[in-house]
């Protein structure tokens, strides 16, 4: 992969027409021919404008495991939404650190999942991201000591695993040291967080 | 139940939604002020959003009960969700290389010590070449 892939010609991404002229349907609110002609439009004159790299994804996407992401990402989100709130409130600043984590995937995509949905989980930040080495830094809130720093990093890579177990073909996940989509009884002993 | 209890329901749901999420962006301002340094507060700053302002939107999409309203309000918690963490991450990001990060703050920091080792790598010293080293 090029580091410099936004260089390549952009040929017509019809994902992104596709989402761009929704989008423009859903700001008119109603759906109508003009109004999809007229987001085509802008659709294509953003594009030809501002062109961006394509998503070189090859992975596929698994229901059942995208469904686990998303609900797990939905607990985590408000548990520790509370969390936070709580801590404001504390008398005690937060005792925080700031951790390296080496994902296991060398893929632009799943490191930017990755990284998004740490960051939208409240008590972590991606603060900055190495790409060659695929290493996340992650500026975690409140941690209690190194089993709480263990337990930062076990969470981001579990992160990853939910991300590349939802979207990853099984090449990736057999190169990033996963192997074959979860059986329905685990054999491994699993921890949760 | 008829057509007017359901209303009643969803603007009671409506109500508890929205005192929540007002709620949660309390807790973030509170944040704002009580975190000791950027980043601490930038958890604060950039989160609530996420919890307290899909709670908000739902209360509103329960409320206003119309198509078009409710896409505008996915559309915003969508955005919301895209943009957020880039957000954040700029911020911290900057605050890293502008030297705004205190350190004594940190239990542990891997990612000076990481800078500092690819920095002895390329054979500077720790405050080798003083005039790019918090620029580039």
């Amino acid at each position: 992969m090029s580091l410099h892939a936004r260089r390549r010609r952009a040929a017509v991404q019809w994902p992104t027409l596709g989402w761009l002229t929704v989008v423009w349907v859903l700001l008119w609110g109603e759906v109508s021919v003009g109004n999809v002609l007229a987001g085509l439009l802008v659709a294509l004159a953003v594009s030809v404008a501002t062109p961006l790299p394509p998503i070189a994804a090859g992975g596929r996407v698994r229901p059942v495991a995208c469904a686990r992401l998303v609900g797990r990402f939905a607990v985590d989100v408000v548990v520790a939404s509370f969390q936070v709130g709580v801590q404001a409130f504390r008398p005690r600043p937060p005792q925080s650190a700031v951790i390296g984590v080496r994902l296991r995937s060398s893929s632009d995509l799943y490191l930017t999942l990755t990284a998004e949905l740490c960051s939208l989980v409240p008590g972590s930040v991606v603060v900055e991201a190495h790409r060659l080495t695929g290493t996340l830094y992650l500026h975690v809130l409140d941690v209690d000591g190194p089993e709480g720093i263990e337990a930062a990093r076990r969470r981001v890579l579990e992160q990853e695993e939910r991300v590349l177990r939802a979207f990853a073909s099984d090449a990736q996940l057999a190169a990033a040291g996963l192997g074959a989509p979860r059986p329905s009884a685990p054999v491994t002993p699993e921890v949760h967080a | 139940m008829g057509v007017v209890s359901w209303s009643a329901v969803a603007d009671v749901l409506a109500a508890l939604c929205l005192l929540g999420g007002a709620l949660l962006a309390f807790a973030a301002g509170v944040g704002v002020v009580r975190f000791p340094d950027l980043l601490a507060r930038m958890h604060s700053a950039t989160k609530p959003q996420v919890l307290g302002l899909v709670l908000v939107l739902i209360g509103l999409a329960l409320r206003l009960r119309s198509g078009p309203a409710l896409w505008m309000l996915v559309l915003v918690a969508v955005f919301q969700m895209l943009t957020s963490p880039v957000a954040a991450h700029m911020v911290g990001r900057a605050g890293y290389r502008t030297g705004k990060v205190r350190q004594e703050l940190l239990v542990v920091d891997e990612l000076t010590a990481d800078q500092d080792a690819a920095r002895r790598a390329a054979g500077l010293d720790a405050d080798g070449d003083p005039h790019g080293a918090h620029r580039s």
